[in-house]
């Protein structure tokens, strides 16, 4: 693997791959010494464009577990401010020795810019640009689905015949797009539901069933998870519905819906949640709620993303 | 042509004979952890582990679950010293028993001993998950050519060999058959991976020795 930039292309086996290695990482986290040195002396730099506290602080988390060194940029207060150009800022990297680059961008297809252009030769990894992809997350939740339905057992598998609704705003979500990428190549069938307005143009190509009633498809379906998106008030610049209230009483996963599911649906959310409009207190924190888990298991994830890109030969690779 | 030099009866025989002298130098099965280093190793642990209970049934019935308390694995691909070198390596599970190593003397099972860079990097994994008592090594085969001050307590089968060749331990569960042999790779395999140096010999069964 030379950089993760979407989950698009990535084969089932490269897949399940990742997914066994952050197994083994996940184990690290229950030992006395919570470190490994497979990154010894490898220099990740944090390149972060766009605000986000979770998926850096993993990111951060998954490369000091591997003993790797960590440089954190974030957009605000640096050079970038002053108007310094993407490609400068990849070469002032480069040249400070950063053996990966882990990029989060307002702007879709920042992360292949950075692969593709020769400005600094390190693995890439996508942590969320635009509204495009944002393949570790998708990886996450793939890992925490596969845990969750095998218990112990999920070493290898894929998620074939497995059936997963994806709830909320696909328009704006790159975690909707990564899962359904890699959904689909692990061979679970994914189901959106959203407002008309929340559906991207396009989405009918898609191989993903589409849906404007969340009531009809939960019973109709009858998901093994049920995925709720948060509503990114950041991105509402349109009025998409007309108010809060409504959205949650259409789309939400409040108390009502949540009692109706059959208690073995597994209730995702990437966070950072909306409580009460996308999705009910009594969902979030039930047992059958996965956030936290998530959270955790991001760690895992991050830190197999990281060792495979980042061990081996990379002249092999090419 | 591959020349056989342990056959099945001969590997049971080795594997007897490691498992009486870890009892003995053990005194008993007392606090006893056998690791086998993957692939081949962990199966090579069990079947040790497995003669042990045989041979002291009433020690090792104190320990609760029976098999499981007293066998694991150990792997040590994230402490090896070539990681940025050659093909990306997949880890394999590690496996500790529920009593844990601290205090316990702990017997490290593989199948070839070569460079000795393998047991360096499962020692290191060794010292992030506890701190036995003592850790001894045992291996079926020792075929030399040490890069490493590292030794085997209890060696199946010392076998002197070139650089050349290639020993091939197969084992039931992984190959259908029982045996090792040694093959000589630079007459046979003139364009053979280069990258494979000593101490590879444990890779992941997709590139194991049974493959050639």
């Amino acid at each position: 693997m030379r950089h993760l930039l979407t989950t698009k292309h990535l084969s089932r086996d490269a897949a399940i791959q990742i997914l066994d290695v952050a197994e083994d990482m996940a184990d690290v986290a229950n030992r006395e010494v919570k470190k490994l040195p497979a990154l010894r002396g490898k220099t990740v730099v944090n390149l972060f464009f766009e605000d986000s506290t979770r998926t850096r602080i993993s990111f951060e988390a998954a490369a000091k577990r591997l003993s790797a060194d960590v440089i954190n940029f974030s957009a605000k207060g640096s050079s970038v401010s002053k108007g310094e150009s993407l490609k400068d800022t990849a070469q002032t990297l480069a040249a400070m020795g950063a053996d990966a680059v882990v990029i989060r961008h307002q702007s879709s297809g920042a992360p292949q810019v950075l692969a593709e252009s020769g400005w600094i030769d390190a693995p890439i990894v996508n942590a969320g640009d635009g509204t495009h992809e944002h393949p570790t997350q998708a990886l996450l939740d793939a890992f925490t689905m596969r845990r969750r339905l095998y218990n112990g057992q999920s070493r290898g598998r894929d998620l074939d015949g497995v059936g997963v609704v994806i709830v909320g705003d696909i328009l704006h979500s790159r975690v909707a797009r990564s899962n359904l990428w890699l959904l689909e190549t692990l061979g679970a069938h994914v189901t959106f539901v959203a407002p008309a307005t929340l559906v991207p143009l396009g989405a009918e190509t898609w191989p993903v069933a589409i849906s404007y009633d969340l009531d009809a498809t939960l019973a109709a379906e009858k998901p093994d998870v049920v995925m709720m998106l948060r509503i990114q008030s950041e991105r509402m610049n349109a009025a998409f519905f007309p108010n809060a209230r409504e959205y949650s009483r259409e789309w939400g996963l409040d108390d009502v819906r949540f009692a109706a599911l059959p208690t073995d649906t597994i209730v995702m959310h990437p966070g950072p949640m909306n409580r009460g409009l996308e999705i009910s207190a009594a969902a979030a924190d039930s047992a059958q709620s996965t956030v936290l888990e998530q959270v955790t298991n991001g760690v895992s994830i991050r830190m197999a993303a990281l060792y495979l890109l980042l061990s081996g030969d990379r002249e092999a690779l090419l | 042509m591959a020349r056989v030099v342990l056959s099945q009866a001969d590997m049971q025989r080795a594997l007897t004979r490691i498992a009486h002298e870890i009892l003995e130098s053990n005194k008993g099965a007392a606090d006893l952890v056998i690791l086998g280093i993957p692939t081949r190793g962990v199966y090579l642990a069990q079947r040790i582990a497995a003669i042990i209970q045989r041979i002291e049934p009433e020690a090792t019935a104190t320990v609760p679950g029976s098999g499981s308390a007293m066998v694991g694995a150990l792997d040590a691909t994230m402490y090896r010293d070539d990681l940025s070198r050659g093909r990306t390596r997949t880890p394999s599970p590690t496996q500790i028993p529920s009593g844990g190593v601290d205090g316990k003397t702990v017997v490290l099972v593989d199948d070839v001993l070569y460079s000795g860079r393998t047991i360096r990097a499962a020692l290191d994994a060794l010292n992030d998950i506890g701190r036995p008592r003592v850790v001894r090594l045992a291996v079926l085969i020792d075929r030399g050519h040490r890069e490493l001050p590292i030794r085997a307590d209890f060696v199946g089968k010392n076998l002197p060999t070139s650089t050349d060749e290639r020993i091939n331990v197969r084992l039931a569960e992984l190959d259908g058959v029982e045996e090792v042999s040694i093959e000589n790779r630079a007459a046979e395999h003139p364009e053979a991976d280069t990258a494979r140096g000593p101490g590879t010999s444990t890779s992941a069964p997709s590139t194991s020795e049974a493959t050639s």
